[in-house]
């Protein structure tokens, strides 16, 4: 029987959670790095026991974990990330040009077929690349040539936080940063060029069309469908049909179009998912009521999804990074808050549970299907 | 000989679980970093910045009830570090909360 193991980051520490293809009971091991902030835990698609995490502290930086057996041992990795060249400014928040400055590891992309490659996102917003399983990064400096001199930080930090690989063709890849906008390359990492056309920011930007700045919170696409990417914005949740050459609004009738997180069902590349909070002012949903919003028609219709989920005095957040699906029949969808509750649906959203609650504040999903 | 003694979250990163003694090559504050870090590469980047060697913000550097923090490098260790008396003392920086 299939298993499933989520591998959850949180401000405390790194969990994972195991279970059989019912998704019915959970067993969880952790803390790993008790107090370290893991933002991010991947398995590599190639050999799904190989699995990196990003460790980080303010005290102590970054460090880069890896395991060889599914999280039950760990050894550090390489931990220097050092941008190529002399890496020159982006803007600030005061309207100068600030040095780059390399503060940590928002998210872990291994390579579809080769578990020894791996991508990271950083914050300040660069791309690093390993190839021998994180002994040592490489940054791909192209893509601070797209603009970089006029990316800035949003209250979050300058973080790359999401790379996707094309499933076919590898040296196609998307790339979103908060707060610079997606970006895509065509030849490996060399070259890269803003893909924004579409989105309108008219409260955060003083131009609302701008080519770069714009504050992207995650961009997702099904594999089968490569052309095809989702993206919750600051505000609004947006679709492109050309691979980012344009985006169209769908955020249709959601209470509320700014959030943080989404994600596509496994096996229905026109379902989504996101989780609408109130406002960037209050980071919680709105009315206090925990709903995962999903559209069975690529976005615009949207139906609420409550069933298991806290409705009243329900005040957490649900961060970029922290929803992920499994790949079962019926595929299983999964996401943490900040409260510290991880929660699951084993029916394409239906009906969700807990699977854990009181973790420290989630800050990464991820699942792994396995054999 | 000369003891040094990590911040919990280090000690867990190195594998350790006390004190660490140290022959350096001099009886200096940055040779007592580069032989912590030759014996356990893991602490490299964990206390000095990887290519400038400048003490992390949030990393106290401490000895005989003196902070050395500021100190360049080449300043020498108190006597009684280096003789193995007191400790030299690496510190997670407090932290409100």
């Amino acid at each position: 029987m299939s298993k499933v193991r989520a591998l959850i980051g949180t401000k405390k520490g790194a969990f994972i959670l195991t279970a059989d293809g019912q998704r019915a009971n959970w067993e969880i091991s952790g803390p790993h790095f008790a107090g370290w902030e893991i933002y991010h835990i991947k398995g590599s698609p190639a050999h799904p026991d190989r699995l990196y995490a990003s460790q980080t502290s303010g005290w102590f930086g970054q460090v880069i974990q890896r395991s060889e057996d599914g999280g039950k041992t760990w050894e550090a990795a390489g931990n220097e990330f050092k941008y190529d060249g002399v890496p020159g400014t982006h803007k600030w928040y005061d309207g100068t040009q600030h040095p780059w400055e390399f503060k940590r590891v928002w998210h872990l992309e291994p390579s579809r077929n080769d578990p020894d490659t791996v991508y990271a996102g950083a914050e300040d917003a660069s791309l690093f690349k390993t190839v021998d399983g994180g002994h040592t990064w490489q940054e791909l400096p192209g893509l601070r040539t797209a603009k970089g001199h006029l990316w800035q930080p949003g209250a979050g930090g300058m973080c790359l936080h999401t790379i996707i690989i094309h499933p076919e063709r590898p040296e196609r890849m998307f790339i979103a940063i908060s707060a610079a906008g997606a970006f895509r390359t065509d030849d490996g990492a060399k070259t890269w060029r803003p893909i924004n056309h579409g989105l309108k920011s008219p409260y955060e930007l003083p131009d609302p069309d701008a080519e770069v700045g714009h504050c992207v919170h995650r961009i997702a696409l099904h594999p089968s469908r490569p052309d095809v990417l989702f993206m919750q914005k600051h505000w609004d949740v947006l679709r492109t049909d050309s691979a980012g050459e344009s985006w169209h609004e769908v955020s249709g009738n959601l209470p509320s179009d700014f959030g943080f997180p989404i994600d596509v069902h496994a096996h229905e590349p026109e379902t989504i998912y996101v989780v609408p909070i109130k406002s960037d002012s209050e980071h919680f949903p709105p009315d206090g009521k925990l709903r995962v919003y999903r559209s069975r028609t690529g976005g615009n219709e949207w139906e609420g999804l409550t069933k298991g989920l806290p409705q009243r005095d329900c005040y957490v957040n649900v961060l970029r990074d922290a929803m992920a699906v499994d790949t079962l029949e019926p595929c299983g969808v999964y996401f943490g808050t900040t409260g510290g509750q991880v929660y699951a649906s084993a029916d394409s959203g239906d009906t969700w549970t807990a699977i854990v609650r009181d973790l420290p504040a989630v800050l990464s999903v991820e699942v792994q299907t396995l054999p | 000989m000369i003891r040094v003694v990590l911040p919990y979250h280090l000690r867990k990163l190195a594998r350790v679980d006390d004190e660490v003694q140290l022959e350096p090559g001099a009886p200096t504050l940055g040779s007592v970093l580069d032989a912590l870090e030759a014996r356990y590469p893991v602490l490299r980047g964990a206390i000095r910045d990887h290519g400038t060697l400048r003490r992390r913000p949030f990393v106290r550097f401490y000895a005989c009830k003196e902070d050395l923090s500021h100190e360049p490098p080449e300043t020498k260790l108190p006597e009684e570090v280096v003789t193995g008396a007191e400790p030299f003392l690496i510190i997670g920086a407090m932290a409100g909360g």
